[in-house]
């Protein structure tokens, strides 16, 4: 590891929000019927919010004059810390919906652990952050159980999006040394507590939802440190292509 | 330094004139019905007006800032500043009784504060429609059309109406 701990961990909470508000907001217009399409957009909305406060608490540990629009859209895909789970590709809309519960389930543990972390910036950030996660969460839980449970066609579909993403959920609280240095400061929480608590979580819900949690052979990992699977180089792409095109473009 | 009280408008006054900044998604209520303006004081002769965001991605909270400003500007002052602070974060429960009565009447059922959203078990929040004042009502959709509304109809008028969920 090298820097300041707090900078990576600020890095990685905006990328994971602003990755997933990103891939949501590509869902405005397109959704399967009307309340959905706007929730979706509200949930991007929320995400990129929240990606904002984190990504200013990093550039302003940063120093340097910088942004949080310059770290957004000035970074290429290596530097970005988001896990692979949230830079999976919408899919369907039932891919969409289950990357949205995996991350919300682990979202809202790990904010509510954060409000009572020692650094004040990230307390401020999460306690800000966490009563919007706990609406997301209520829907992406409610909506999981109804299609899950729902008829032959939305069950298949939600169970093969659950077989695509769930190798991707082992990494959201696999500890690294960042992880490690704020853990020992109590600026953030034990992840092993927060497994404890997303595998409880996740599984009651899955098998409310009559879904089969899939077996896999390992973990896939790499997203905090920068190794990232094909989708996110697309996504930053298109989200950072007019800032690429007219640096330092605004309005 | 010499700063001259009778440039230094009270306090109370500044007050009164942010009550009349509507919010600019729901005109009906101010930003400090809302409890969006957290404080107002002078820095020797500068004015400094405290706000913090609704939803962290609301967009209307720029729009805030800048018509607070302007609206100030309006009443002669010049020297303003505009902090914003997350922690404590906004709730409804801030919301005062004017401006739950006011969202009332614009036709938004004001939050139920007895529902609790933040945390695993949730208690469903009892929303009277604000046309018929009846309590049978059923959820649509949690979102409706911004971040901080969800989509009700009421079951004995059979009117589709926002319901503004406590946060
Ligand atoms: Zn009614």
């Amino acid at each position: 590891m090298t820097g300041d701990p707090v900078f990576e961990f600020a890095l990685r909470m905006g990328d994971n929000c602003l990755v997933l508000g990103q891939s949501n907001s590509a869902w405005c217009g397109h959704a399967p019927i009307l309340e959905e399409d706007i929730a979706l957009a509200n949930v991007s909305l929320d995400l990129i919010g929240q990606a904002k406060l984190w990504l200013s608490l990093a550039a302003e540990l940063q120093g340097e004059d910088k942004s949080a629009d310059d770290i957004a859209f000035l970074r290429d895909v290596r530097e970005f810390r988001n896990c692979l789970l949230v830079e999976q590709p919408n899919g369907d809309y039932a891919q969409t919906l289950m990357r949205q519960f995996l991350f919300d389930a682990w979202h809202l543990p790990m904010l509510t652990a954060l409000v009572r972390s020692t650094n004040v910036r990230i307390s401020e950030v999460a306690e800000k952050s966490v009563k919007e996660a706990a609406y997301h969460l209520e829907r992406s839980t409610d909506l999981v159980i109804r299609l899950g449970d729902g008829n032959d066609e939305s069950r298949d579909r939600m169970q093969s999006a659950l077989k695509a993403l769930w190798r991707f959920t082992g990494e959201l609280t696999t500890p690294d040394d960042v992880d490690q240095a704020l853990q020992e400061d109590q600026a953030a929480p034990d992840l092993d507590e927060i497994a404890a608590h997303y595998e409880q979580y996740t599984q009651r819900v899955l098998r409310e939802a009559t879904l089969v949690i899939p077996d896999v052979s390992g973990m896939q990992i790499g997203g905090k440190s920068g190794l990232h699977t094909e989708g996110l180089g697309f996504l930053l792409a298109e989200m950072q292509s007019l800032q690429r095109m007219y640096p330092g473009a605004s309005w | 330094m010499a700063v001259n009280s009778i440039e230094r408008p009270q306090i109370e006054c500044v007050w009164g004139w942010l009550e009349d900044v509507p919010d600019p998604e729901i005109p009906v209520v101010s930003v400090v019905d809302l409890g969006i303006v957290r404080n107002v004081s002078w820095h020797g002769d500068e004015l400094v007006v405290t706000v913090t965001p609704t939803y962290s991605g609301c967009p209307a909270t720029a729009v805030i800032s800048l018509e607070i400003v302007e609206a100030l500007r309006r009443q002669g002052l010049n020297n303003i500043k505009i902090e914003t602070q997350l922690s404590p974060a906004w709730t409804t429960k801030w919301i005062s009784a004017v401006g739950r009565e006011k969202l009332k009447n614009y036709g938004i059922a004001p939050p139920d504060e007895s529902s609790n959203c933040a945390g695993m078990l949730k208690v469903p929040p009892v929303v009277e429609c604000p046309h018929c004042g009846s309590s049978d009502t059923e959820r649509i959709s949690q979102f409706g059309s911004t971040p901080c509304k969800a989509h009700y109809r009421c079951t004995s008028c059979l009117e589709p109406f926002d319901y503004f969920k406590s946060f």
